[in-house]
């Protein structure tokens, strides 16, 4: 998707030098009238690419601010782990940072809110079995392994992608 | 009877009974209003009036106040502007308690209670406060910084009659002391205790114990230190609880442990009002589904831990919801959820939970929409949303008329309405036009100089207002100035508007409390030009270049733009305690 020069949004007051306006750079959603009607409306596809750099905004006092930046860093050892996340049917990818979470009901809850499926629990014996979704992952040696046989933590470290397949697809990971 | 006939027949009173009128006027407001009326009223209402409210502590001084309210008792302080929240005022601007705390203490006043909000408290003042006041009962700290956690020990060991403790959203240094088990085995009447705001570990013993022997103690907000463990035996000490507080809500739970602790909350019949989860583990949330039913508050807006399905699930349990403050993880479906569960609804806060770019998604215009046409009292509104059209706009503004209270915030502050690209200037008009009662309103997006208009013709009862990134030029903020006749505070920062808006009527900034202007295109010149005409104002600059950096010369340059002012009515003329770089004009 092209970001035309129209769109790119700048913070310059009129008349400013064009050199002092501090430049967002946000995602553009919906203002390209080419755009496909058909596109899901929740328009998630198109992540913003970075938070604006404005000092102040948005409005959130500083302890509240704090707690969220302690969220965010938690569970994690310095370094955040970004997997990308891809479900059969949908368009688009997620990234999704592994370290945010500590254990696999988290991770799953957060993958069924951000995609809008049924992911249903994990048993040893059946996988997945019953779910319309099954979540997979590729690891180091580039296996597609089923979520939720290894121990997290395991799991956090030899983790390269993610891929939500459709259940009757996964069924024949979950008999092994 | 008109009312100087009505005066005449009263002045014929005893004092007594005037005194004993006005004991019915609690409102600050009621008791200015009747103070200007006649001079013996005056002097009767300043007599009896124990509850003070300054809205900007540099407005008067502490020796006025003394003067005109001998008999005081609970004051009620403001320090820094509202922008200060954000970053917006540099560290060291003021709004020091101290030399309030230390008039009082001078003149006997005998005070039980003080209110402060975005002041600088230093453990000197504290202790000050609490060697100096005997009947000292009830301290509330708001959004302050400056003190530690000895100075809350002071409060702690020397206030006998302590009621209430209360440190909302403060930056507290927290020197790990043990001021919780300052409190001696005497005191047992604490009926109020918060330290949700302190980073360190308390003596949960000492807690536990000072819990066990205040029976008169209502509400209790832990801080992220104290473990269920400890809450489960807190529980069962205090069931008479109506506001709580939890520390970290995150253990095994198919503990024994949490087992106790979902029959200790079964037995808390009398909690209303839920916060804290500073830490949480999803899968204990079903401990609190038993008082669910009865809360009329609840506060999760700390709790980035929990997840939009969980949160829903939550809420359906909680159809009496009178407040409710959120993260937006809760997503448009959450919030759809709530507004057909929620039917009591009056105030609702949506926060940002992603300020950090982790990838959640944030609420759209749907979520808003889904709230107004399912919570018929709905009056109150803080928003934090991805985006947002005119069309939602207009059509909240029908479902809700009675917003006393709508604050917008689109975390991209100058995005356009998402489906027309135009800016959202007529949603917020019809806001304006359908919320007769609105008196505080903080608009974003894109926005020109047109939703200005309307505000100007329809927000008569607008006291409040705050703009950011807004309007074309100076027309907007005239549009404001001119028509908002009860504006009190207006705070913009990063807008088009210059000295002809600024200047255009001086004499309207003494009905106001106070103009914050930042990022704007006012210039030194005519700041000095307002504050050589009124004096009555304050007006104050703040300067954050050092002198010596090449732009001294350039800043005194009256052509040059301000990048901060700050003015404010007084009585008491310029600050002596402003810092270098605040000049006032």
């Amino acid at each position: 998707m092209e970001t035309s020069v129209a769109t790119e949004l700048r913070l310059g007051l009129p008349g400013r030098d064009r050199s002092e306006a501090k430049i967002i750079s946000v995602s553009n959603k919906r203002s390209s009238s080419e755009m496909d009607d058909s596109c899901d409306p929740q328009q998630e596809s198109v992540v913003p690419a970075q938070k604006a750099q404005v000092v102040g905004w948005p409005p959130v006092r500083s302890y509240r601010k704090n707690i969220l930046q302690k969220k965010a860093e938690s569970s994690s050892d310095g370094s955040a782990m970004f997997v990308k996340v891809s479900m059969d049917g949908a368009p688009y990818l997620r990234k999704i940072d592994l370290k945010f979470y500590t254990n696999y009901l988290d991770l799953l809850k957060a993958l069924q809110s951000m995609f809008k499926c049924t992911i249903g629990v994990y048993s040893e014996r059946e996988g997945y079995d019953g779910s319309e979704f099954a979540p997979t992952y590729e690891d180091k040696d580039g296996d597609w392994m089923l979520v939720g046989d290894v121990p997290w933590e395991m799991f956090v470290t030899s983790c390269k992608r993610m891929r939500i397949m459709k259940g009757s697809e996964a069924r024949g990971l979950g008999c092994l | 009877m008109c009312l100087f006939q009505f005066q005449s027949v009263m002045n014929y009173f005893p004092e007594e009974v005037l005194e004993h009128v006005f004991d019915f006027l609690t409102s600050h407001r009621d008791r200015n209003t009747v103070s200007l009326v006649c001079k013996s009223w005056y002097s009767v209402e300043r007599f009896s009036r124990e509850k003070v409210f300054i809205g900007n502590c540099y407005a008067v001084n502490p020796e006025r106040l003394i003067a005109r309210f001998p008999r005081l008792r609970s004051l009620t302080l403001k320090g820094k502007p509202h922008f200060a929240d954000f970053n917006l005022v540099p560290d060291g601007w003021g709004g020091h308690v101290y030399p309030w705390i230390e008039a009082m203490a001078k003149s006997g006043i005998n005070l039980e209670e003080l209110k402060l909000k975005r002041m600088v408290v230093s453990d000197e003042s504290l202790e000050l406060l609490a060697k100096s006041f005997p009947n000292f009962k009830s301290l509330v700290l708001v959004s302050c910084e400056g003190f530690t956690t000895v100075g809350l020990a002071a409060i702690a060991s020397n206030c006998r009659f302590l009621r209430e403790l209360d440190l909302q959203e403060n930056e507290v240094d927290d020197l790990k002391g043990k001021w919780l088990s300052c409190f001696p085995e005497s005191c047992t009447s604490l009926v109020s205790l918060n330290f949700a705001c302190l980073k360190g570990e308390v003596n949960v013993v000492a807690l536990e114990r000072l819990v066990a022997r205040c029976p008169n103690l209502r509400s209790l907000r832990l801080n992220h230190t104290v473990p269920l463990e400890v809450l489960q035996k807190i529980l069962v000490r205090a069931p008479q609880l109506s506001d709580l507080g939890t520390g970290s809500f995150t253990h095994d739970p198919d503990s024994e442990t949490f087992i106790k602790l979902k029959n200790a909350m079964k037995n808390c019949h009398s909690i209303r009002s839920l916060s804290g989860f500073l830490d949480v583990n999803g899968r204990c949330l079903p401990a609190i589904y038993p008082i669910c039913i009865s809360l009329t508050s609840l506060n999760l807006s700390y709790a980035p831990g929990i997840f939009s399905n969980e949160l829903i699930k939550l809420i359906c349990h909680c159809k009496k919801i009178e407040r409710l403050w959120i993260l937006d993880t809760i997503g448009d479906k959450g919030l759809g959820v709530v507004a057909n569960t929620c039917k009591e609804l009056q105030e609702l806060r949506v926060f940002p939970s992603d300020l950090y770019g982790v990838g959640n998604t944030a609420v759209t215009e749907e979520g808003l929409v889904a709230i107004s046409a399912g919570c018929p009292k709905l009056n109150s509104i803080l928003y934090f949303c991805q985006q947002m059209t005119n069309a939602a706009l207009i059509t909240v503004a029908k479902n809700c008329p009675n917003f006393i209270r709508f604050r917008l915030c689109t975390l991209d502050p100058i995005v356009p309405d998402a489906v027309t690209n135009q800016p959202l200037d007529e949603g917020f008009g019809a806001i304006v036009q359908s919320c007769k009662r609105l008196t505080r309103l903080s608009v974003s997006g894109l926005l020109t100089d047109q939703v200005f208009l309307y505000i100007g013709m329809y927000a008569e009862q607008l006291e409040m207002l705050s703009i950011a990134f807004a309007g074309d030029s100076d027309k907007g903020m005239l549009y404001v100035l001119n028509g908002c006749k009860k504006l009190k505070k207006l705070e913009i920062r990063d807008s088009p508007f210059g000295n002809m808006a600024l200047l255009s009527d001086m004499g309207k900034y003494e009905t106001m409390r106070s103009l914050w202007m930042s990022s704007c295109e006012v210039t030194l010149g005519g700041c000095k030009t307002l504050a050589e005409k009124m004096p009555w104002l304050n007006v104050e600059i703040i300067n954050e270049h050092e002198a010596g950096e090449g732009e001294g010369e350039a800043s005194c340059d009256d052509r040059h733009r301000v990048e901060k002012m700050y003015l404010y009515r007084t009585l008491v003329g310029p600050r002596k305690d402003a810092p270098d770089f605040v000049w006032t004009l």
